[in-house]
């Protein structure tokens, strides 16, 4: 009997430590492959402080010389407009949509969620439809009418379309949202004399808070990734954005300026690396729950 | 009389709530939609008034050779990369899984590359990776091995596509990382007391389980997939190139319809395509009675 206790406990130690060197090696393989996937964008940001002559001859990661010349240049822009403007005008747009999509597509969810209205089911199935609809179907006619009231060339035919929920992913995670909270709340402010749209400020948009955080959010991020949009509607360069900016650099300069061009590339992936930063949990929540596209 | 009248006040404050959706949904879906069907069996540039022309439109683009590559060249990129793609982040996600720790650091990380991939940042980080005096090139030459221009190369350009598809496999992961949670932990438990093997437990326990996310997944990146644009279109200067190796449905309906301005084309080509995705998903659909296993 206390042979066996002894045993045991030698096994259960042994076990231990190989469980434990499985685990560091669990970890050493997890950190390699995630450094390997992170390394170009690594190059990416230590290259833009290299001169130019340095970023394809040398093969050492950090800057040999230390440069923020990459920067500078990039920043001066083309054609007298600068990556400044670039960046207003992109910012411009995010803000504009994000306005756009939490109000109409919070309207829209509190419409689904919480009133009774004819035809409330035709018409949440048809919302359901478009989320799956690929936007070939729709471009061409919405290109022609945007050109037609003489709107290509302005911020309209990008910002519009958010006043009037077309992205309806976003009403589906409000709905969704809207529907976990609890009902005895609207009665209790029903019996207080309130309406639908003091129900609808006062009540659910406070307490839809996360969603319309996740809903920012995700419009942020697919606004300024926007490239599709921005390439068909605006060609005049004063309304350039952030995209089509570096795409203008990469035609224009060709091979004998990568450094300005992974600079730029570079401050245009900041923003999107400050809301990662700050909104981590939104967007994976976003993403596990919402199936939001990341 | 006063329900009628209640009645009809909750509808006209339902509508009144879902009236910028409705006036889109009309404007800018529904109707656009009617119209590229129409202008389908039309030929039309935008100057002179659209032309009927029956099938036409339909019957040159199957002789079309380059609408083909088209199809093929996105088929590929789908149906190989979207798999490639979702057994990636499965892989990864079951890594993380269990009792590990630094999981959210792990998963942030992991999660980066999905982040930025759509840009078009990215897009020009990979036309210089693959490039010929690229980081891919350096790594071969350091290895000994041989290296080439792949995008330059119609054999390899399309695949430098899939691997950036692949690389932002950040947001699946995302997905199959919340679906492996709601796994029961006593199943494992009681598996591992029937002494099954990791490859049994997962194939056994794990897989069925997590068949609704796995199709979820495939759902959604597939028709993401078939409406990739921007890294095509940077990559080749807009182009689709070389040889057509990267001319993606989207970029080359890009340039029927917006550069040589043949609307009636395009249409005709945004029409099969949605066909196309709706026998896909459908086919997707059907089939799933097989295998995604619903709980309840």
């Amino acid at each position: 009997m206390k042979k066996d206790t002894v045993y045991e406990v030698r096994t259960y130690s042994s076990t231990s430590i190989s469980k434990l060197s499985k685990k560091l090696l669990k970890h050493v393989l997890i950190v390699t492959i995630g450094l390997g996937m992170l390394y170009p964008l690594l190059w990416l940001f230590s290259s833009s402080f290299k001169p130019n002559t340095e970023i394809f001859q040398s093969n050492s990661f950090f800057p040999q010389t230390f440069t923020l010349d990459n920067y500078k240049q990039g920043w001066s822009g083309l054609s007298g407009v600068t990556f400044g403007k670039f960046f207003a005008n992109s910012f411009f747009i995010v803000a504009m949509c994000i306005i756009g999509n939490v109000i109409a597509c919070s309207m829209a969810a509190f419409a689904f969620a919480r009133l009774k209205f004819a035809l409330r089911k035709m018409w949440f199935a048809i919302m359901l439809i478009t989320m799956m609809l690929p936007f070939h179907v729709t471009i061409i006619p919405q290109y022609i009418i945007f050109n037609s009231l003489e709107l290509v060339n302005t911020y309209v035919p990008l910002i519009l379309p958010k006043f009037l929920a077309v992205e309806s992913f976003f009403i589906f995670l409000i709905v969704q949202f809207i529907r976990s909270i609890p009902g005895e709340l609207d009665e209790a402010v029903k019996i207080d004399g309130c309406g639908p749209f003091k129900l609808y400020i006062y009540l659910i948009m406070p307490l839809a808070l996360p969603a319309l955080v996740t809903t920012t959010i995700f419009t942020f991020i697919w606004t300024w990734n926007d490239f599709f949009g921005q390439l068909l509607y605006i060609s005049e360069i004063n309304l350039y954005t952030v995209a089509l900016g570096l795409r203008m650099f990469l035609d224009a300069m060709g091979q004998n300026s990568w450094g300005a061009l992974f600079a730029m590339s570079i401050l245009s992936l900041v923003p999107l690396f400050a809301i990662f930063i700050f909104f981590q949990r939104y967007l994976i929540e976003g993403i596990a729950t919402g199936g939001l596209k990341g | 009389m006063n329900k009628l009248k209640q009645a009809w006040r909750n509808n006209w404050v339902g509508y009144l709530f879902l009236s910028p959706w409705l006036i889109g949904v009309l404007t800018l879906s529904a109707i656009p939609m009617l119209a590229s069907l129409y202008l389908s069996f039309t030929s039309y540039d935008m100057f002179t008034p659209p032309k009927f022309i029956g099938l036409d439109n339909y019957a040159t683009m199957f002789q079309d050779a380059k609408w083909r590559d088209s199809l093929r060249v996105t088929s590929m990129y789908v149906f190989l990369g979207v798999p490639l793609q979702l057994i990636f982040a499965l892989a990864i996600a079951l890594f993380l899984n269990r009792g590990i720790s630094g999981l959210r650091f792990y998963r942030a990380i992991y999660y980066v590359p999905s982040l930025f991939g759509g840009s078009v940042a990215i897009a020009l980080l990979w036309r210089q990776l693959f490039g010929s005096k690229g980081l891919v090139n350096s790594f071969l030459t350091t290895l000994g091995f041989e290296t080439k221009n792949w995008i330059a190369s119609p054999d390899t350009a399309l695949y430098t596509l899939i691997v950036l598809m692949i690389w932002q496999f950040g947001s699946p992961m995302v997905i199959f990382l919340a679906g492996l949670k709601q796994v029961p932990i006593e199943l494992y438990e009681a598996s591992k007391i029937d002494g099954a093997s990791k490859w049994k437990q997962f194939s056994r326990v794990t897989l069925p389980l997590i068949t609704p996310v796995v199709f979820f997944n495939l759902v959604m990146q597939i028709i993401g997939a078939f409406q990739a644009f921007t890294s095509a279109y940077i990559i080749s200067g807009g182009s689709g190139g070389p040889l057509n190796s990267t001319l993606f449905y989207t970029l080359y309906l890009y340039q029927k319809g917006f550069t040589h301005f043949q609307m009636g084309y395009a249409s005709a080509m945004a029409w099969f395509l949605l066909l196309f995705i709706a026998c896909a998903t459908a086919i997707l659909f059907l089939t799933s009675k097989k295998w995604v296993y619903y709980q309840e």
